[in-house]
């Protein structure tokens, strides 16, 4: 047994965190960082965190992930560490001359109080910043929230890039929140079919899903591109995905630039893509194609196709708030019953979000933000699950509950395919369930007795 | 052959490597980077000089991690039986959470916690108000919890910062817990220049609370403790198969597969024998002076050096019986390395490679690699000090700087009823006449050829620049820098994580790390880099379909 002294009795714990549900913001800032282009991301804190950040994204991507650190002493520690990012602005630009620098910092810098705005604004008074460079910066102290905040930290720090011409663009503002490559190649090509004219920020797609060629490229050609960031304030309107991801950035945008907002669940499943690609419409004044339609028709097939192995499976789900969300309504409008659901991520409208969309489930429903994963497993342990979904660190858990488990969301360090195969829209709920009843069946082949095992399922 | 054709830089000068690294660096950064590049030849009355273990330039994207890693991580982490505790935001713990494949044997007890990770998860209000009391809690919980015999913490970042006194809270703890040994580190982030720092604090505090805290004398002859061993992708098994075949007892390991007991007996061994002398020779140092316990540098890292450095540990012990068995064991084990060799050696002879790892396995790994008959052109560490690269004689020249200055350095003094020298000055003094070595490590440098590359703390600009200018028939470092050279149409072999293989250390290993590196520098994937139509763009003529 891995994990063999975790104990079906739950005991209250109130400062002890096992196995956590979350990790800290800088990592979220440096993804979204990447999916602008031409950028560099920067981590103003001691080099450890840049380092950790850095090794995470590359095992989830199996893709070159860079970004530089001010490389914190204890002097810096002690008397703040604005030399320490002069001298990384001017090295950055020198030898691997980004178009945009977007620096975010750790519990160091923020515990003694660096203010990134304030140095920004010395580097470009001593002409640090080279003509025509930009430095964005987002503060993403690893003590507040999780990679998720940092996350919308940086991507609302991308926003604050908007300059508005008074001339509308005729685009809508994309914000897809974290989501893979492939996803966010997927929002463009749904917004393509319904002919709107669009500007996704941040892209990872083109940036971490790239080709080998023989070439090195630290800046792919992917990537949100600055005079994008700069028109979001001229555009028609911003579609928000997540709440915890994508609201902060849509809502700055409203307020500052009088570009109106909606702020949508994240496109995953049958009824959150229906309310995506509907606000796409709408917004844009098109009607839906036909090829869109028979997508979702497919998607609709399938359940009703495979619905007898679904009915009524109760599953068990761990993730971030935003995806959590969408998953659990997914799960709910195929009839299965996700009754043990956990984010690492604080945030009270969670708890309210996933009672809602469960209300009329036949079973209790178990759901905590601020949770982990030693209290899911708990949980799992006095209420046994058909099916286990979350990121790679839940196979410690399968194996020793012997579940069937589908490896979804962030990080996944052991399996390909995530950065290239779409999990939002219908084509990615047909993947989604897909994966959901590959495992289910090849459990059902496996444990099947021989007398009763079946060529058709 | 299927290898991708390359055009050859063969006749490339060192001298001009460097000056073209340094061409596009800011003045005051070439000057630096200018005693970290180091071209090895051999100079008169003197051998050549590295900068080494001096802090990272800020922006230059460093391979290095930070002090934390280097104690909790490295040296802390692989002990089964210890709750190690991370006392700070949740981000430390996380990243540290099964990441460095120190497998474990979880054992007849079953105490095992590698697979969990331990947070105090310390929010914006225990910033403000202190994380003392939610520390403590948190010891408590953990204790009622799991029972463990021991809790370490390990302070982050802002722990030092807000002045959370981390030693009195365990110290507390300890003493109304009873049967828990409860102790901290004070490894934050920002401390030293790098992971190092983390190995020095880690040695000094392992050596106060647990080291000679269980005097049992174990079974067994022969009895080692192996330092520096951290069993990534199962070397500590490989090597533990050796010496038990060879009948050597290996009281303790530091600290791949080990447990609390193994630290807490550790004195009770006749020899230490240091595997990664960078992040361990602390505790070497200490053992000796405290306890009379010799130390040795082994490696076990190439069969050859396998076989070198068994023979090494018999001839310490000097009895017959044992020095005739590690004859038998090594004739055993070579035939089928060598059969192996020989096949892999017709399609790596002549092969060239970079190494650019941590602070011991660029200079281990050249072993294999000589055995494989490839020469390993530029080398260097992330963290290493002078003495790793130029041999611990610089030590007595060694300045600590600025940023150093703060790592505690403790004072260790024989132990007044249990230091026994092992080997009387005379043993001593007769073994040192037949070459046998004591407390010593010649470094990277004299086991590289004349006119190659040493470089310390590469950097990503660096290392780009390296291979496209020398074109090595593969490059080894870590996860950061894999991608990006393999998008370069280059292998690239980690040699932290081993890419989920291993073993590599002895005989068994040796045989794997063969086969790992014919099937990298020979495999066709680096021969479909360009489609069809970009090998020949121009039509000579068009198709007619019609």
């Amino acid at each position: 047994m891995l994990l063999r002294h975790t104990t079906e009795n739950i005991m209250e714990r109130s400062a002890l965190t096992i196995n956590p549900a979350k990790t800290c913001q800088p990592i979220g800032a440096m993804y979204a960082a990447l999916g602008i282009h031409g950028c560099l991301p920067h981590s103003h804190g001691s080099q450890g965190c840049c380092a950790y950040h850095r090794s995470t994204l590359t095992r989830h991507y199996k893709e070159p992930i860079s970004a530089a650190t001010s490389s914190f002493t204890e002097g810096a520690s002690v008397f703040g560490g604005q030399a320490n990012m002069m001298q990384a602005i001017n090295n950055i630009f020198t030898v691997y001359n980004p178009d945009i620098i977007a620096a975010h910092t750790t519990c160091l810098s923020e515990t003694i109080g660096d203010d990134l705005k304030q140095i920004k604004k010395k580097a470009v008074k001593e002409g640090k910043i080279p003509e025509g460079k930009e430095f964005i910066s987002a503060s993403t102290p690893s003590y507040v929230g999780s990679h998720v905040t940092g996350f919308s930290n940086m991507v609302r720090s991308m926003a604050e890039m908007a300059e508005p011409t008074g001339h509308k663009n005729g685009k809508v503002n994309i914000i897809p929140g974290w989501v893979e490559p492939a996803d966010m190649e997927e929002l463009k090509r749904m917004a393509s079919l319904i002919e709107v004219k669009n500007i996704l920020f941040p892209d990872t797609s083109g940036v971490l899903n790239g080709p080998l060629s023989g070439e090195y490229k630290m800046f792919p050609e992917g990537g949100t591109t600055i005079e994008e960031l700069k028109s979001t304030g001229d555009s028609i309107g911003t579609l928000a995905l997540g709440e915890w991801c994508s609201a902060d950035a849509a809502r700055y945008l409203d307020s500052q630039h009088k570009v109106p907002c909606s702020i949508l669940d994240m496109p995953f499943g049958l009824m959150a893509t229906d309310r995506f690609i509907d606000a796409l419409r709408t917004v844009a004044g098109t009607t839906v194609p036909e090829e869109l339609a028979v997508e979702r028709g497919q998607l609709v097939d399938m359940i009703s196709d495979m619905h007898q192995y679904l009915y009524h499976k109760k599953v068990a789900l761990v993730g971030d708030p935003d995806q959590l969300i969408a998953m659990t309504e997914f799960l709910v409008s195929i009839d299965m019953m996700p009754i043990h659901i956990v984010t690492g991520t604080p945030g009270k409208k969670f708890e309210k979000r996933i009672k809602e969309i469960t209300k009329d489930l036949p079973c209790e429903v178990n759901v905590k933000a601020k949770g982990d994963m030693f209290l899911l497993h708990q949980w799992i342990k006095n209420e046994p699950v058909d099916l286990l979904i979350g990121n790679t660190y839940c196979k410690y858990i399968a194996r020793d509950e012997d579940l069937p488990y589908v490896r979804w969301g962030f990080p996944i360090l052991d399996r390909q395919g995530h950065q290239y195969f779409p999990t939002v829209g219908y084509k990615g709920g047909l993947r989604l369930l897909e994966k959901i009843l590959n495992e289910l069946l090849d459990r059902k082949d496996r444990d099947d007795p021989e007398e009763r095992f079946e060529l058709v399922l | 052959m299927v290898t991708a054709s390359k055009e050859k830089l063969v006749q490339w000068d060192p001298t001009d490597v460097k000056e073209e690294l340094l061409k596009k660096y800011p003045p005051k950064v070439a000057r630096k980077r200018a005693k970290q590049i180091l071209i090895n030849e051999a100079l008169e009355n003197e051998t050549p000089e590295i900068q080494a273990n001096v802090r990272t330039i800020p922006g230059i994207i460093t391979m290095r991690g930070c002090t934390y890693a280097g104690c909790k991580g490295v040296i802390m982490g692989p002990t089964r039986d210890i709750v190690n505790l991370v006392h700070g935001p949740i981000g430390c713990s996380f990243y540290a959470w099964l990441t460095r494949r120190n497998q474990t044997d979880a054992g007849p007890d079953g105490e095992n916690y590698m697979t969990y990770c331990f947070s105090t998860d310390m929010q914006d209000s225990d910033i403000i108000f202190g994380g003392e009391k939610k520390l403590e809690k948190a010891i408590q919980e953990a204790y009622d919890l799991f029972h463990p015999k021991s809790i370490a913490v390990f302070a982050t970042c802002p722990v030092g910062l807000i002045g959370d006194d981390i030693h009195t809270v365990t110290r507390n703890m300890k003493e109304k817990l009873g049967d828990c040994n409860v102790y901290a580190f004070s490894c934050e982030g920002y401390k030293g220049v790098s992971q190092s720092a983390g190995h020095h604090i880690a040695n000094n505090q392992v050596f106060r609370h647990i080291v000679g805290e269980n005097d049992e004398v174990k079974p067994g002859k022969y009895k080692i403790n192996l330092l520096g061993e951290y069993n990534i992708g199962g070397d500590g098994f490989e090597i533990d198969r050796i010496l038990k075949k060879c009948g050597i007892t290996n009281i303790a390991t530091f600290s791949g597969n080990s447990t609390y007991d193994q630290f807490a007996s550790a004195h009770t061994a006749d020899l230490n024998a240091v595997m990664c002398h960078r992040s361990i020779n602390y505790v070497a140092d200490m053992l000796e002076t405290k306890y009379g316990i010799p130390w040795i540098k082994v490696n076990f890292i190439g069969a050859n050096a396998t076989a070198k450095s068994l023979r090494k540990i018999a001839q310490y012990f000097g009895h017959k019986a044992l020095i005739e068995k590690v004859e038998k064991v090594i004739a055993e084990e070579m035939p089928e390395v060598e059969a192996i060799a020989k096949d892999v050696r017709t399609r790596t002879e002549g092969k060239t490679a970079m190494m650019f790892v941590g602070g011991s396995r660029a200079h281990h790994y050249q072993e294999l690699f000589n055995e494989m008959g490839m020469k390993t052109i530029s080398a260097g560490y992330e963290f290493a000090h002078r003495d790793d690269y130029e041999g611990r004689h610089v030590i007595p020249n060694l300045k600590v700087d600025a940023d150093s200055r703060n790592i505690e350095e403790i004072e260790v003094e024989a132990d007044e009823t249990r230091y026994k020298p092992r080997k009387s000055a005379k043993q001593m003094k007769a073994l040192e006449k037949t070459g046998f070595k004591f407390k010593d490590y010649e470094g990277l440098l004299p086991d590289m050829d004349q006119g190659t590359m040493v470089i310390d703390d590469l950097n990503q600009y660096e290392a780009e620049k390296l291979v496209e200018m020398m074109k090595p028939d593969i490059f080894c470092a870590g996860i950061k820098e894999k991608y990006s050279i393999q998008k370069l149409g280059v292998p690239m072999k980690q040699l932290h994580s081993y890419d989920s293989g291993g073993p590599y250390a002895g005989f068994k290993g040796a045989i794997n790390f063969y086969k790992e590196i014919d099937r990298l520098v020979n495999s066709r994937v680096w021969s479909y880099m360009q489609a069809p139509w970009q090998k020949n763009p121009q039509l000579s003529a068009s198709y007619n379909w019609e």
